[in-house]
């Protein structure tokens, strides 16, 4: 196979990869790394240089067409910014320092774990009659976002749980090359109680930033190569440009399961090769 | 817009923020392309070699270097700052944020922004 060839079926893959990922709110890195290594032999190292530009570039996309509608909270997004820039640098420092597979294994647990999450129901726990929240009061968090009914208030609470689980979506992203947007997610719709359009929303925000973090580190220790990321960025911003466009069509549950599934099985496959040492 | 009203609204920051992600994906996008286009015509019918970790070259791995692959016209490094204008995106983001947040008097915000831009910083600057 040679490289144009190689960048062609590469650029497909990674198509498919920004569609499900924008689809999903999950962003496109979590198959990348997955397809790179076990489909095309690639260092784990080339692959996740890579993954975290895609990254950038998708949820940079998706970002800026639900900045423009209103469903993002802009200030509960800077100020969780601090905690998951903060855990890509450490995370993404101590990539250059496991060996590979170890990084392999912990992949595959956190995409297990998301796997589970997407099959989970989405139990919508914002509401705009809780009591104020003294810290989320104090740092204007509470909001507003658009409904078919108008404007829908909603009240944030538990700022320092979601703070802590942001610190970890931080050192996740930084360590896998991911965006670490079911962690984003989850700390903001379960733990702050914040709509689940809003937690998307601006999870998707955050990711940008995350991964410039680790983005960083990496170019440094020469894991970005553009030869294997041009490719991956043009194919997966294009996939995500298309799924941005069916933004609120929520998948079915039964596609959804199948999508879990999928990524259940990439996950076992990573955690086998990291094992057996062949990552 | 009268000086009475002249500050900046919630609605104005999120139009901005979005044109600012939305230029900054493209362009460095459509620089990719370019270099991608000029590495393909030059390299195509290479075999391509990922399966062992050699770690870029140093002038892929900082600014200064990869504007002289680009001065030099090789793909490569075209493609490269490419990479680093779409890095460069989020961060030029928090940037605008922070004078968004300036206009409104929002002083927390304002360090709460400053604070993420030098986290960024000292990330890409090691």
């Amino acid at each position: 196979m040679n490289t144009l060839v190689f960048s062609a079926i590469v650029c497909a893959a990674s198509f498919c990869a920004g569609f499900l990922g924008s689809l999903t709110g999950l962003g496109g890195g979590f198959i990348v790394t997955p397809v790179l290594t076990l489909v095309f032999g690639a260092d784990i190292r080339y692959a996740i240089g890579a993954s975290i530009i895609a990254i950038i570039a998708t949820s940079s996309g998706a970002a800026a067409a639900y900045v423009k509608e209103g469903f993002t909270n802009l200030r509960a997004g800077v100020l969780l910014e601090i905690a998951t820039v903060i855990g890509a640098m450490v995370g993404a420092s101590l990539t250059t320092v496991l060996p590979t597979h170890v990084i392999a294994v912990v992949f595959g647990l956190v995409l297990l774990q998301s796997a589970y999450l997407i099959t989970r129901p989405r139990v919508e726990k914002a509401s705009a009659d809780s009591p104020p929240n003294r810290l989320a009061t104090r740092f204007k968090l509470d909001g507003s976002y658009p409904t078919r009914e108008g404007e829908v208030a909603y009240r944030v609470r538990n700022l320092p749980g979601g703070f802590a689980l942001m610190g970890l979506a931080g050192v996740l992203s930084g360590l896998l090359g991911l965006g670490s947007g079911a962690v984003k997610v989850l700390a903001m719709d379960q733990v702050m109680r914040m709509p689940f359009k809003v937690s998307t929303a601006t999870s998707n925000f955050m990711i940008g930033v995350t991964a410039a973090a680790s983005a960083g580190v990496y170019i440094r220790h020469g894991y970005v190569d553009p030869g294997l990321a041009m490719p991956v960025v043009l194919g997966v911003l294009g996939g995500s440009m298309v799924g941005a466009r069916l933004l609120f069509a929520t998948p079915a549950a039964r596609l959804r399961l199948l999508f879990a599934v999928v990524v259940a099985g990439i996950a076992l496959e990573m955690i086998y090769h990291g094992l057996a040492g062949s990552i | 817009m009268s000086l009475r009203t002249a500050r900046v609204t919630d609605a104005q920051v999120q139009r901005a923020v979005g044109n600012l992600l939305r230029g900054g994906v493209l362009l460095a996008a459509a620089v990719v392309l370019l270099g991608g286009v000029l590495y393909l015509a030059r390299h195509g019918v290479e075999r391509p070699d990922y399966h062992v970790f050699h770690g870029e070259p140093l002038d892929l791995r900082g600014l200064k270097g990869t504007l002289a692959d680009v001065a030099a016209l090789r793909g490569r490094g075209i493609m490269q700052l490419g990479l680093l204008l779409l890095i460069a995106t989020p961060v030029a983001r928090v940037a605008l944020t922070a004078v968004a947040f300036f206009f409104e008097r929002d002083r927390t915000y304002v360090l709460v922004a400053l604070l993420v831009l030098a986290l960024l910083c000292k990330s890409l600057v090691g």
